[in-house]
This record gives C-alpha cells, structure tokens and sequence, in this order.
C-alpha cells in the first residue's frame, strides 16, 4: 500500500500550522477577516494576508473563495464514476478526462484486486440521473474508452459532509463542524 | 428534473459563480467583492452569511490540495443493507471522516478520512474494521489529474 506521503514544509512551520487550524472551517463573516484570524493567533494582519498568499503559490491551498454544496443547489445526482484503465494510459486518459467541464474530481487510486479492479476515479454532478447518465456515455465516445470496464455509483443518502479538519486529527480541540450530522 | 434548488438573488449567484476562487487578499476583501458586484460590503457579508445559513454555502475560506497538510484517503465498506445508518453513524462519529456518503454498489459507505500523518490513518480504519466487523477497502489518491477551478455552476 503506496501511503506515502512527503509533509509539505509549510507543516513544519508552527505560523503555517496554527494558520492553516484557523482559516479551514471558513474565514469569520466579518468586514476584516484577515485582521480577526490575526488577533486570533498574536500576529499581524500583513502577515497572515501573506502567508495565505504563500499556501496559495505552494499549491497547499488549491483555491480560496467560496465553497458550495451541490446538492442544496439542486445538483443531487452525483455519481462517482469507476474506470479500469490500462495501466500504460492512465496518465493520458486522466489528463484527458480531468479536463472536461463537467468532471469535478479525477483521481488516480490503487486496485484492491480481487474485490476493486478500478483505478481512475471521477466524479460527476448533474441536477438528474439522466443527465449524469448521458455525460458518461459522451464521455466514453469523446475519449474512447469502449472497451474499459467503469462503474457509476449514484450517492443516495450523505450522512456528512465538511471539509477536512486538520485540528481534530492533530488533536487539537474539535472545531463545532465536526459533531455536526449532515442536513 | 432534480429537485427545484433554492432560490437565489442575482448577487447570490454572482458570489457563487465568480468567487469560488480568488477572494482578494485585501484588508478588506469583501468590500473589493462588493465594488465589483455593485452593492455594499454589507450587503456581501449579508449574502454570504445567508448562504451559509441556508447551507448552499459550507464556508468561505480555503480548499486544500490533498495530502499536501495531512494524509487522506478514501474508502468503502460494503454494509449489509440493513445495517446501513447505523454503521453509517459509527463512521461518522469520527472527527477524521469528513464525508461519508451511501452509494447504489455493493460497496455501499464511502467516506474520505483525513488525519495527520499516516499512522493515525491507518488506526483509524482498523478502528472502524473493528467497531463494524468489516473490512474497509483503503484508496489512497496516487495522483491528482483535475485542476479544480471551482465547479461550474448552470442555471437554466
């Protein structure tokens, strides 16, 4: 099992750290969010503005902005989309398929054989299952991929949903989200 | 047609499909929104609290890259149907899981669990393989192949 992973430097950084437990529940509503998580953390507002601005250029974070929830916009069809694909064009095919407009994710996993043969993951929105249906036979044609197995896994319930909490896992006192049930 | 969404003001749609990224580093970031959407900074915060509130929103803030702050990984149970919610309740109760989903397979509980390094992750799931009596498969993201501008938003 590949499970290696290299810690980013800004990790090791105790500011980046403590930054990064402050701003990933969300930036307080306020008129100077950046001067609130501040004086949160004893330090300037210049500096947390430009530490932000580091995460950003070091890729840890991939965007700042506003984060919605498909499914209260009507967009409830979600389905994970599984596809076996040769090992020797999966670079080419996942470039491929992360591309197009209407692919939200496009992961390359392990397979788990025998029980998971799949090895390229994407996710698909759409406001029906008809039109996630469709999607995926356009996409099948447009990339050709006829002759590789897939699988759409439709979601049915969520039981939650929120984003990663770091502070939790690094045993930080739990943020108020993370007893939160879904809606 | 999925169910009718929520409905939305003008500027509520404008936040959500031109700020899904690129919230101004400024002082005041949400006053620069407001210049360009023409309504008050006021009215922004307003907006947005709303949105949050009605949950169309879960925050506005950052979206991290995986495994680049902690590890992460996504895996499946296959839980006998009637068994579901309530395995479903084990998994959620750990503050390392953020999403959990039911999906139409055999492998029916998905969910990303999160933690700080890899050791942590791995007692998690032996933890949930223990409290359930199933065996989680564990897919580990190898390589990230979308470049996440936000998602794309129709509304017609």
């Amino acid at each position: 099992m590949d499970m290696t992973v290299t810690p980013h430097p800004a990790l090791n950084d105790p500011l980046q750290r403590a930054l990064i437990e402050a701003i990933q529940g969300g930036l307080p509503l306020v008129a100077r969010p950046y001067a609130a998580i501040a004086e949160r953390l004893g330090v300037s507002e210049r500096e947390v503005i430009r530490s932000i601005q580091t995460l950003l250029e070091q890729g840890v974070i991939k965007r700042l902005g506003v984060v919605v929830r498909h499914y209260e916009l009507g967009y409830d069809a979600n389905a994970m989309v599984v596809w076996d694909i040769p090992d020797a064009r999966i670079g080419e095919i996942g470039r491929r398929l992360g591309g197009v407009p209407y692919v939200t994710l496009c992961y390359r996993r392990p397979r788990q054989l025998p029980q998971w043969p799949y090895n390229l993951f994407t996710m698909i929105h759409g406001r029906d299952r008809a039109e996630v249906l469709a999607r995926v036979d356009e996409l099948v044609c447009s990339v050709g991929l006829e002759a590789v197995a897939h699988q759409v896994l439709f979601s049915r319930r969520r039981f939650k949903q929120r984003g990663a909490c770091y502070s939790a896992a690094a045993g930080m006192p739990g943020d108020p989200a993370s007893s939160g049930a879904s809606r | 047609m999925g169910r009718p969404a929520v409905t939305l003001s003008e500027a509520e749609r404008r936040l959500l499909d031109e700020y899904q990224r690129g919230l101004p580093l400024d002082p005041r970031p949400f006053a620069r929104v407001a210049e360009r959407l023409g309504i008050s900074e006021r009215q922004v915060l307003d907006r947005l609290q709303r949105l949050q509130d009605i949950g169309v929103v879960s925050r506005v803030g950052p979206v991290f890259r995986p495994n680049r702050v902690g590890v992460s990984t996504l895996a499946a149970l296959a839980v006998p149907p009637d068994s579901l919610a309530q395995v479903a309740d084990v998994v959620s109760a750990f503050a390392e899981v953020n999403h959990n989903y039911e999906r139409e397979h055999d492998y029916n509980l998905w969910f990303v669990v999160t933690a700080r390094d890899a050791v942590q992750l791995e007692q998690v799931l032996e933890t949930i393989a223990a409290r359930t009596g199933l065996e989680p498969l564990n897919l580990p993201m190898l390589e990230d192949y979308y470049i996440d501008l936000g998602f794309r938003l129709q509304w017609t």
